[in-house]
């Protein structure tokens, strides 16, 4: 990126487009900020009219051995990780193959399935609990991992992006491929796939958040405490009667979020690199 | 052995006929280019050889064995395609080890982790490992064994995208515009090496290409195509000295052939462009004519008559050891173009009448559908012949 920056920005107009970038970054951040910043003070300071990051007393330790104990918050967040993880791989098996038949082989019916994944792609997932936990009852895998895998796996957006990617990788890499003896299954895993990683990434990316801060679904499918999602566990210190205790609340929060944000800023550098350079010309 | 023979080749996409019919038989280690503009159908002729297609009639034989519906990768032929081809995320050596992992490998023995525990899979490693770096020698390129194709420049893909048709020696190569891509410089000299591979190789070529030099260089023979059916098929010097088609006479050749349309008069003379032709031909008197002359057939004379143009010079091109001269002669609207040897007409300024001389025999004569009209030699005069159609 860097060695192709050539043209420098006037300096006004970087100072305006700094500003206003910084503005918007500060905007998405300072919640998260707040957010570390609170699940560190105890209660008294939580609630003082002047804001500072840095606790009085530091509380952090208090309020994290309660937000991982109160809770089985380990347990829900190894949930958390199987249930992602099976499900974002299952996905990219399912979508991959079927995203590539649908950029590359031609075959009557092609267009009239790719306009069905298309107006699946406007149906919101919570249209579908109904129908899916009977249809979960009746081959009863309610209260099971199974029941928090199977509704997700085919992903509509999964197959509509990796369509759109395999779409812009050239027929010759598949005749290619062909030639060299490649089945169609070994095109998808061994050229097609590789070659769209950043979109497969990003894709992992989304399809882990979403399940990773999903509750609405497991909340319906599973009653077991044991395999709860991450974000029960923040749940346990939303208290009614005698008001929320936010120190555990937020640590509980901090600690559900960090896997992510890790995640996120290990995967970034492969949105920005182009795997895709060098197949042509 | 790897003969090819095309039988009566057809392909449309919906309503719109590609091949039309197309027959050609190549012989085992021959070079054949097919050479037509781009939308001619040689490269879905090339892709219907690879098995990427498949026509819509007509039958396909490869060696002895007809490989109609025989999937790519059985029918034993590699090839190169005008983009590479290459597949980004492997390195040289992986791109060009790929076809033969494919085939000598099985299933299981390919897995990642497990296949190299499974008996048999170290020694079939290596040794295509070594088949490997052998091809890539042999191509100058196993200094790049480790680099990505993103970090290669356009030869050096070239190259790799030869290399991993080659390592699988195959019977047949395949081309499709294979320096298309490459600079000027770059092309001369890959032109080269290509021609050597086939020499090396010994195995049969088929070579697609819109360029005519590519083509006129390179081949043992040349197929021209133009809208989906074979024109002519011959060696390169007998496509352009003695082309079939009128179509194929002004497709080879650069400049292009001068054309001049004439009336054939009573007294055996073609009369166009205020001059007239000696034919040597008994065609009945009235009929129509096209008369090719190529650049390099003209002379300089001295003074108008029969079998001379005259014309007023329009523009002249130093082409360093030729000179082109464009010539604007009555009742024809293109100028005829004459490529003269430099230094037997140094002073030539537009503006100035010329007279150029065409010796008789250097004409070509087309009938007005387009076929050649052949003069025959024969005993007791020169009559013309219509070639049949190929």
């Amino acid at each position: 990126m860097s060695t192709q920056h050539t043209r420098r920005l006037a300096l006004p107009s970087a100072i305006l487009r700094h500003t206003a970038l910084l503005a918007t970054g500060a905007l998405i951040l300072i919640p998260f900020v707040w957010m570390v910043s609170l699940s560190i003070k105890p209660p008294g300071e939580i609630f003082r009219a002047s804001f500072s990051f840095w606790p009085e007393q530091f509380y952090g330790l208090e309020n994290y051995t309660r937000a991982l104990t109160e809770a089985p918050l380990p347990q829900y967040m190894l949930n958390g990780v199987i249930v992602c993880t099976m499900i974002v791989v299952l996905q990219v098996a399912v979508c991959a193959p079927a995203a590539y038949a649908l950029a590359k082989l031609d075959f009557p019916g092609r267009n009239l399935l790719f306009a069905m994944v298309l107006i699946a792609l406007l149906l919101p997932h919570e249209v579908l609990a109904l129908p899916l936990f009977i249809l979960g009852y009746q081959i009863g895998i309610l209260n099971t991992y199974a029941a928090l895998i199977l509704p997700y796996i085919v992903s509509p957006f999964g197959i509509f992006l990796f369509r759109q990617f395999f779409k812009t990788i050239p027929d010759d890499v598949i005749h290619a491929a062909r030639l060299d003896g490649l089945s169609e299954f070994a095109i998808v895993w061994k050229i097609m796939v590789p070659m769209a990683l950043p979109a497969i990434i990003a894709f992992g990316i989304f399809s882990v958040v979403s399940h990773w801060n999903s509750l609405f679904w497991p909340l319906i499918a599973v009653r077991d405490q044991n395999l709860m999602p991450p974000p029960l566990g923040i749940m346990a210190f939303k208290n009614e009667e005698a008001g929320n205790d936010y120190g555990p609340l937020m640590a509980a929060a901090t600690i559900v979020v960090a896997p992510l944000i890790a995640a996120f800023l290990s995967a970034q550098r492969w949105f920005v690199e182009g795997l895709t350079g060098g197949a042509v010309k | 052995m790897a003969e090819i023979s095309i039988r009566s080749m057809r392909k449309s996409f919906g309503a719109t006929s590609v091949l039309k019919d197309v027959a050609l038989e190549i012989a085992d280690g021959e070079f054949l280019t097919l050479l037509g503009p781009s939308g001619c159908g040689k490269s879905t002729l090339l892709r219907i050889l690879a098995g990427l297609e498949v026509q819509t009639g007509g039958s396909l034989a490869i060696g002895e064995r007809v490989v109609d519906g025989v999937r790519p990768k059985r029918r034993d032929v590699a090839m190169v395609f005008q983009s590479y081809a290459l597949y980004p995320h492997m390195t040289v050596l992986e791109n060009m080890a790929l076809p033969l992992r494919m085939r000598r490998l099985s299933a299981w023995q390919r897995l990642p982790l497990v296949g190299r525990l499974l008996p048999g899979t170290k020694v079939t490693a290596d040794q295509i490992d070594q088949d490997v770096r052998r091809t890539a020698d042999a191509l100058s390129i196993g200094h790049l064994l480790d680099r990505k194709p993103g970090q290669l420049s356009g030869g050096q893909r070239q190259r790799v995208a030869v290399g991993r048709a080659m390592v699988r020696q195959p019977a047949v190569f395949l081309m499709d515009e294979p320096l298309s891509n490459l600079d000027a410089k770059l092309r001369v000299q890959m032109r080269a090496e290509i021609k050597e591979l086939h020499k090396r190789l010994g195995v049969t070529f088929v070579y697609v290409t819109h360029d005519q030099s590519e083509a006129m260089t390179m081949s043992d023979r040349v197929a021209v195509m133009l809208d989906g059916e074979l024109l002519q098929v011959a060696p390169p010097q007998e496509i352009y000295a003695d082309p079939d088609d009128r179509r194929v006479a002004e497709f080879i050749g650069s400049p292009k052939i001068n054309m001049l349309e004439a009336k054939l008069r009573e007294d055996g003379f073609a009369e166009t462009a205020g001059t007239s032709f000696s034919i040597p031909a008994d065609l009945a008197h009235g009929t129509t004519l096209a008369l090719g002359i190529r650049p390099e057939a003209f002379h300089l004379v001295d003074s108008h008559g029969e079998n001379v143009l005259t014309g007023s010079v329009r523009l002249t091109e130093h082409m360093g050891s030729d000179l082109y001269v464009h010539l604007a002669v009555p009742g024809s609207d293109h100028p005829v173009i004459a490529r003269l040897l430099a230094e037997r007409a140094p002073h030539i300024t537009s503006g100035q009448t010329l007279h150029l001389g065409v010796k008789p025999e250097r004409l070509l004569l087309f009938a007005a559908d387009g076929r050649r009209l052949r003069p025959d030699n024969r005993p007791n005069g020169t009559v013309l012949r219509m070639k049949e159609h190929a």
